[in-house]
């Protein structure tokens, strides 16, 4: 299973920037309508990757402090970490297919 | 391998606006159980407004999100299939016509287009590098993240109206940037902006630039009068500049204006295909309303219905 559930501000540092694998980072909140229509697309996303890259959830409204640290103005935004760094960022709703073209690129060396 | 079966569908609508949910209401209660395929930007523009005041039968206003939710109910209580695909391919070359979803194939005697429009971004430099980090589309979405800052918001119409005067239940001061000396804005709107006291007006002015390295610092601004130029500082900046029909999918296939909205034969909701229908904002740059485009959806709908009519009794 690839999909890690919840990250937090605490748990960033341990779960996603020490990670092996690369992460996939889906800054969410409740009230964000395209949120909710990105979020099954990068959940398929995870399923699909396998062990290849594992996707996480932020809250922004809980986790001030990440989504401040890597300048995130609207959401949804997806950041594929990858050593710690991000190497990949993704604003706004889109399909399965648009996501993978820049997500895929970003897992390679 | 053996040859993959395609279902041959009635109808095939592609969009869940107002205009798609409309023809899927009239659709399936014609008994022709339409297949929807709703796209990723399912429900359409007015999942991303807050409150809706001029859709008839609410005196009290509603929710767009809440809107959209009752008129996908509406249709599902009748015989139509609701999809969470977006379509990536289609071909109108050959009847029936094909419509795909990644690989996944699906054939239709009839579609109705209702992939509605887009909000236009400016093309200037810096905007697509700080887009997602104070550039905005979207101010229900990111009006959140400039808690006591001051924002820019770019255009004159009903839409910038409402993004400037939501915005204000955030931010510390907004400034609207219009080209011209005036707004198209309907009059309602323009006094509900203009009055409030956190709003504020640059006229005669264009961005030509949006300043920032990690995040907006400010707008390059060009007076069209005097052509001086100036920097105006601000966190972020908020488009409300029009919108562009999501047609793309449809180049080459149909005919399309000069500016790539979906050309019908009006009254009808015919388009340059037999068999073909479309509705709503792909269709209209005039009046882009969601009550215009739940008619136009009603019109699309019927005209598919007597289209295939014809074709059994032909």
């Amino acid at each position: 299973m690839a999909n890690i559930g919840d990250v937090t501000d605490l748990d960033f540092d341990a779960r996603v920037l020490q990670s092996e694998t690369p992460v996939l980072v889906d800054f969410w909140a409740e009230w964000c309508v395209p949120c909710h229509m990105v979020s099954p697309v990068v959940e398929e996303i995870g399923r699909d990757k396998g062990e290849a890259m594992h996707v996480a959830k932020l809250n922004i409204d809980e986790n001030p402090e990440m989504t401040r640290r890597y300048g995130v103005m609207s959401i949804p935004t997806l950041i594929v970490f990858r050593g710690g760094e991000p190497v990949a960022r993704m604003v706004g709703a889109r399909g399965k297919d648009a996501l993978l073209r820049e997500i895929d690129p970003a897992l390679v060396a | 391998m053996g040859r993959v079966v395609v279902e041959e569908r009635n109808v095939v609508i592609i969009g869940s606006g107002p205009a798609g949910y409309t023809a899927a209401l009239y659709a399936a209660r014609a008994n022709l159980r339409p297949l929807v395929l709703k796209g990723i930007e399912a429900g359409g523009q007015l999942m991303l407004t807050t409150e809706v005041e001029n859709y008839p039968g609410f005196a009290d206003g509603i929710m767009g999100p809440e809107l959209m939710d009752q008129m996908e109910k509406q249709a599902s209580r009748f015989d139509a299939d609701l999809v969470h695909q977006e379509a990536t391919r289609v071909d109108f070359s050959s009847r029936p016509f094909g419509i795909w979803v990644g690989d996944q194939e699906y054939r239709a005697k009839t579609v109705i287009i209702a992939t509605g429009a887009t909000a236009r971004w400016l093309g200037v430099p810096g905007e697509a590098k700080l887009r997602g980090r104070g550039v905005s589309a979207c101010a229900t979405c990111d009006g959140f993240f400039f808690r006591d800052r001051e924002l820019v918001v770019v255009g004159g119409g009903d839409s910038a109206m409402e993004e400037a005067t939501f915005l204000t239940k955030f931010a510390s001061k907004v400034t609207i940037v219009h080209r011209r000396a005036e707004f198209r804005a309907s009059k309602i709107m323009q006094v509900r902006a203009l009055k409030n006291p956190k709003i504020e007006v640059i006229w005669r002015s264009t961005v030509q630039g949006i300043l920032g390295e990690e995040g907006v610092t400010g707008v390059r601004l060009r007076n069209v009068e005097t052509d001086d130029v100036t920097d105006f500082p601000t966190d972020g900046v908020f488009m409300a500049i029009g919108h562009d029909p999501n047609t793309k999918l449809f180049q080459g296939q149909l005919e399309l204006d000069d500016q790539g909205y979906v050309v019908v034969q009006e009254p009808t909701a015919k388009t340059s295909v037999p068999g073909v229908f479309a509705a709503g904002d792909v269709t209209d740059r005039t009046y882009r309303q969601a009550v215009t485009a739940a008619g136009q959806g009603c019109k699309a709908a019927i005209d598919a219905e007597r289209f295939l009519e014809a074709e059994a009794h032909g």
